[in-house]
């Protein structure tokens, strides 16, 4: 359904763009000539980096994210507070200070902690993704722990299982399937946003694009483009993600 | 020789609600206890503070001369020593019934695989079902399924056993053949309490019977007494009311 929305949109630019008022230059990426194949394959190279930087942060969110969530179910209130405080605190920033905070501030704090740490495009963009995104990751921990009926503790701890115990053979095994599927729509999330990494110079799809709209003066096409390499990759992942549900869903009722 | 529970002016609040006034209750060791009374009445929260998954507010509970207080080594060890089958049974319904046998005494008491194995077919023989083993709970009917529950109790071999309403959540039809596993318990010399309002199984297995109404014990006394001879107007009452169905 939104693949032919999106298809037939498409076309009408592709079609827009041959009409002979010249507004549109497909020239720069069509590869049939030596320039545009170029310039394709250049841009094409950013998928790897836009990709190992969504996956590292995304494994890096969920860990934050669970080590977030567990005190913040806490009965004692001192346990429960800081993880509050972290997940409002987070969530209130928006990405782009935080990855200008992360990129030039995070060194100078931690020089002055003793520690020489250069943090280059690459980690600065992966530590900001994930701790942004950790305060989401979190609160989707939370609530599928919290759907878990109280039951399970109760009988976990008559049984003699332990905290940690309780979590890992009976809660986390149920939590999981509530759990995972939206843990997949945020990685769609991270993503997209992994193309703020372009402003501190990572060369990801979006600082690929950039660069070459400065050396060819053609950003309608570029951009365009661009949008398309971001919806192929967000299609494949929602593709994933509803197999994941459906599979996670037929699960939950037998 | 020490009683296998002592509780002496046990008073528990949910925040003003007063759930248990000043409860006074002993268990001898091989006892069978039945409490009856009004939904409301505390019964249930009362058998929860013996094990701890409630909290008492003033009072002393004592668990085979182990104090019950509010640091972790009286609940782990009053833990280990009683057992607990929950009104909604409480299966891990992500495990197999083998598996929700043996992961208490695999990962609490350090069994191996087929040793805890070996428990958990013993034990469900037992309790009549050794052919579920390897069943999803989901797959089981209610009683089946209740029936697995005391099994994962008595897995962790506990010399106190608490019911609370074991039967009320079964279609009728399956009732019996839980409260036979009970009974079979019982006459086994098994310390219990079991909370319900099933009177046939009280009259059958109980040593004595606890009337509680508004969080109080209102009467307490042998099953004959107790049936044929309530003394408190409000026993009577409630005693008229389920015996009248």
């Amino acid at each position: 359904m939104t693949l032919r929305t999106f298809s037939i949109l498409f076309l009408c630019l592709l079609l827009a763009g041959c009409s002979s008022s010249g507004t549109w230059g497909w020239y720069v990426i069509d590869p049939t000539t030596k320039q545009g194949y170029n310039n394709i394959r250049f841009l094409l190279n950013g998928f790897g980096a836009t990709i190992l930087l969504s996956i590292i942060a995304a494994i890096l969110s969920m860990c934050i994210g669970l080590i977030v969530a567990l005190p913040g179910m806490s009965h004692n209130r001192w346990l429960r507070l800081p993880s509050r405080i972290y997940i409002e605190f987070i969530r209130a920033i928006p990405l782009l200070p935080m990855l200008f905070w992360v990129f030039y501030g995070l060194p100078v704090v931690l020089k002055s902690m003793g520690i020489n740490a250069n943090i280059d495009a690459f980690w600065g963009a992966i530590i900001t993704l994930a701790i942004s995104d950790s305060a989401f990751t979190a609160e989707i921990y939370r609530s599928g722990i919290q759907s878990i009926n109280k039951g399970q503790t109760e009988a976990a701890k008559t049984i003699g299982l332990n905290y940690s115990q309780t979590m890992r053979y009976v809660i986390l095994p149920q939590a999981i399937k509530r759990i995972l599927p939206p843990l997949a729509n945020q990685f769609i999330y991270i993503v997209k946003m992994s193309a703020f990494a372009s402003v501190i110079g990572m060369q990801e799809l979006t600082r690929r694009a950039n660069e070459l709209v400065v050396t060819e003066y053609r950003p309608l096409e570029i951009y365009t483009l661009l949008i398309l390499e971001y919806l192929v990759l967000v299609l494949i992942i929602s593709f994933g993600v509803r197999r994941l549900e459906r599979k996670m869903g037929a699960d939950e009722s037998k | 020789m020490a009683k296998a529970i002592e509780i002496k002016r046990l008073n528990k609040w949910f925040g003003s609600y007063q759930a248990l006034k000043d409860i006074d209750l002993n268990v001898s060791h091989g006892e069978r206890i039945v409490i009856c009374g009004p939904s409301g009445s505390g019964k249930s929260t009362l058998i929860r503070c013996i094990n701890s998954l409630e909290h008492h507010d003033s009072g002393q509970i004592t668990v085979d001369d182990i104090e019950l207080d509010q640091n972790k080594e009286s609940i782990a060890a009053i833990g280990a020593e009683v057992g607990m089958v929950f009104q909604q049974f409480n299966l891990f319904p992500h495990l197999s019934v083998l598996k929700n046998l043996t992961l208490g005494p695999i990962k609490v008491r350090g069994l191996s695989r087929s040793e805890a194995e070996e428990r958990a077919m013993r034990i469900l023989e037992r309790v009549q079902i050794p052919e579920q083993a390897h069943k999803q709970p989901s797959e089981l009917s209610g009683g089946q399924q209740q029936r697995v529950a005391i099994a994962r109790s008595l897995c962790m071999e506990p010399k106190i056993m608490l019911f609370d309403e074991p039967t009320s959540a079964l279609d009728p039809e399956m009732i019996a053949e839980v409260l036979d596993v009970i009974v079979d318990l019982a006459e086994d010399g098994m310390t219990m309490i079991v909370v319900t309002h099933e009177m046939g199984f009280a009259r059958r297995a109980a040593d004595r019977m606890v009337f509680m109404d508004k969080g109080e014990i209102i009467e307490m006394g042998a099953p004959k007494d107790f049936f044929e001879a309530p003394k408190t107007k409000r026993c009577k009452t409630f005693l008229n009311q389920i015996l009248q169905h």
